[in-house]
């Protein structure tokens, strides 16, 4: 089975985000840019399939400016076999991203398509249930754990309240939370493994797509600062300070 | 000459830095505090850095490195440089290149177990009556019959209490030149438990805390000759060959926390507000960001060119001085700015600055102390037009 697995370049999590001066977006020049976290954690759980024998093939795929080559690189160093670049200036959005995937799905054919639940940049939490829909594949979104048993994919979400556990049919859509698993550091040997490693560079339309914007933006602002809190000396005084601020 | 990194050198640089972000960063503190770097800590790291190639990775490909060029290896370095010295020398321990100089019978006892991280080694030249003038040691080697006997002190050796082995720098005879009489030295592998041969804790020291240094005792310490690492009286020789960039590797680690400090420092001058704005305002502190900047940025071209020049064959033995000297003596600089940038919260121990600060005093000593540095750039110079 092939294993396909999006990734996307986005500012370093340990970046303090600044709005640009003129509001149009947040500030990317000189910016330290990395893999999206989730999509670190969608990569290692394909390994992790891998190294069980439940996976041929890993593909990754990342839609984005040329530098999205390093994003690539990396996911090549940590162990995927080959790597798509489809290539735009554009802003990736949730649905143009969606049908350049399943346009790759129709391509590649794989059986188990691994995301991230979501990008560290627009939190939008949107793409992997957008290509499962235009798929028509079932969906196991949030997974905590993942177990492939033949053409069963055993899918324990983590929801509001709780753990689900579900099973889908393969083919299927995976999106990945936090806690499916740690991802490893790309080893040194592996990184200079992965510049022999096959990058095949495209446009959206290869795969009959176009990521023209679909969505206005109106605006980016800062978050308003926090308000300094207040000390309360006892629980009874935090109870009824709760109860006039109207929380409880 | 080109200045950008190439794509596996960004890789590498990534990967080093998460790791001793994740990795060594949370261990420091304790490291610190206790002065002692836990067995089991290291057990711990290492087994995590050689799953990450990082283990050894100073040294070539065929014998199990990461086969870097100079200057992706100081690229490396100077990641590694960001910790705590204890931490990243012990757990992510780098070989000394002179191993490669052995034998095929020792580089199977001596190398091979080092790049596996199974042994440790140390090296030992310093004595108490010989620092910088190496060339005058007292602790001797004379043969006898197929062995050698060994007698005398060493001190200031690092990590000797953790090591399985010294390579360790004898006289062992004397020549004349027509300078005068000079002592012919040669170098020796000795294991832990030959007889004759033990190890004293060192001294407490201001810089690096748990990153030990031990007194060595050699009193008839019988070798058999298979253990001199390369020729009989050609110690230095060996030294030359095989060590020389390691001073290029103390700059490089200099570079990575000045870097680290620097990112405190800045921040903190955005953030501070005294007199109703930014301290970053005011010209009595961002004049001091721009020197760091600017001292800094000239310590990084003169370590990475010397690392190139290292690649093309055409290094001096100058240009590594002044890298070593420049790098050295800018952690000085900008770990003393970044403190004073900060005010007294820059002495307090919940920063990682007063270590820095101290941590960078032994730089400009020890690999040759700043005046010997200073002494082999001017000897060059004034060689070349006929002093
Ligand atoms: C923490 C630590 C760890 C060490 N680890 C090791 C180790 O693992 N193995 C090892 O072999 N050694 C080790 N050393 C020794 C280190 O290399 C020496 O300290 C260093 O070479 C200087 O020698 P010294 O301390 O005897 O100073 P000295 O040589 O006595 O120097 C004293 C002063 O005189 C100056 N001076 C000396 N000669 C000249 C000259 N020609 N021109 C101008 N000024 C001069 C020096 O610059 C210095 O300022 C370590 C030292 C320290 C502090």
């Amino acid at each position: 089975m092939k294993v396909l697995v999006p990734v996307k370049r986005v500012v370093d999590a340990n970046v303090k985000v600044r709005v640009k001066g003129d509001g149009s977006g947040v500030e990317l020049a000189n910016v330290k840019m990395a893999m999206n976290p989730f999509d670190e954690i969608a990569v290692e759980e394909a390994i992790r399939l891998k190294d069980a024998g439940k996976v041929e093939e890993i593909i990754v795929v990342s839609i984005g400016p040329a530098q999205a080559q390093e994003t690539l690189r990396t996911a090549l160093a940590m162990g995927a076999d080959r790597a798509i670049l489809v290539k735009t200036d554009e802003t990736a959005e949730p649905l143009g991203v969606a049908k350049v995937l399943k346009g790759v799905v129709d391509a590649e054919k794989p059986g188990l398509v691994i995301l991230g639940k979501q990008a560290i940049d627009d939190d939008a939490n949107q793409t992997g249930q957008m290509l499962a829909a235009l798929l028509g594949w079932a969906q196991g979104t949030f997974a905590s754990k993942v177990e492939i048993n033949g053409d069963k994919a055993k899918v324990t979400r983590e929801v509001d309240g709780g753990l689900q556990t579900i099973d889908l049919k393969m083919p299927a859509i995976v999106t990945v939370d936090l806690r499916l698993n740690q991802p490893r550091y790309a080893s040194l040997p592996n990184i200079m493994k992965a510049k022999k490693k096959p990058l095949d560079e495209k446009s959206a339309a290869d795969f009959g797509a176009d990521l023209k914007p679909r969505l206005k933006v109106v605006k980016t602002e800062e978050p308003g600062g926090r308000k300094a809190g207040v000390k309360v000396k006892d629980v009874a005084e935090l109870v009824s300070s709760l109860k006039s601020a109207g929380v409880i | 000459m080109q200045f950008g990194l190439s794509e596996e050198q960004r890789l590498i640089v990534d990967t080093t830095r998460a790791f001793v972000e994740n990795e060594l960063y949370p261990h420091e503190a304790e490291v610190e505090r206790t002065g002692v770097l836990r067995p089991e800590l290291i057990a711990e790291i290492k087994a995590k850095a050689i799953a990450a190639g990082l283990y050894a990775a100073n040294m070539p490909a065929d014998v199990g490195g990461a086969g870097l060029d100079t200057v992706t290896w100081l690229l490396y370095e100077k990641e590694l440089g960001r910790a705590s010295y204890a931490l990243h020398w012990n757990c992510v321990a780098r070989p000394s290149n002179i191993l490669l100089a052995g034998t095929p019978e020792q580089r199977e006892r001596y190398l091979f177990p080092c790049i596996r991280g199974e042994k440790s080694d140390c090296l030992a030249m310093t004595e108490p009556n010989a620092g910088s003038d190496l060339r005058s040691m007292q602790a001797s080697a004379v043969q006898d019959g197929d062995d050698w006997v060994l007698n005398g002190t060493k001190h200031f050796i690092s990590h000797a209490d953790m090591a399985d082995f010294v390579i360790t720098f004898m006289a062992s005879g004397e020549e004349d030149t027509p300078r005068g009489k000079r002592k012919k030295i040669t170098a020796f592998f000795v294991d832990k438990g030959t007889p004759g041969f033990s190890v004293r804790d060192g001294y407490q020291n201001v810089s690096h805390r748990g990153y030990t240094n031990s007194v060595l005792e050699f009193d008839d310490c019988r070798l058999p000759k298979q253990q001199v690492l390369g020729e009989v009286h050609k110690g230095f020789e060996v030294a030359n060959a095989w060590l020389g960039a390691t001073r290029l590797q103390v700059a490089a680690t200099c570079l990575g926390r000045a870097e680290r400090a620097f990112g405190h420092a800045v921040s903190y001058a955005a953030e501070r507000k005294q007199f109703g704005q930014q301290i970053g305002k005011f010209q009595g502190v961002s004049f001091k960001l721009a020197d760091m900047a600017t001292e800094m940025k000239a310590a990084n071209l003169l370590v990475f060119e010397a690392g190139w020049k290292y690649d093309q064959g055409t290094v001096t033995d100058e240009d590594m001085a002044m890298a070593k000297l420049k790098a050295t003596e800018m952690l000085a600089f900008v770990a003393d700015e970044a403190i004073q940038i900060y005010g007294g919260m820059g002495l307090m121990n919940d920063l990682p600055l007063e270590r820095i600060w101290r941590d960078a005093r032994v730089e400009r000593i020890w690999e040759g102390t700043s005046e010997i540095q200073r002494h082999i750039i001017s000897r060059a110079l004034l060689r070349a037009v006929g002093g």
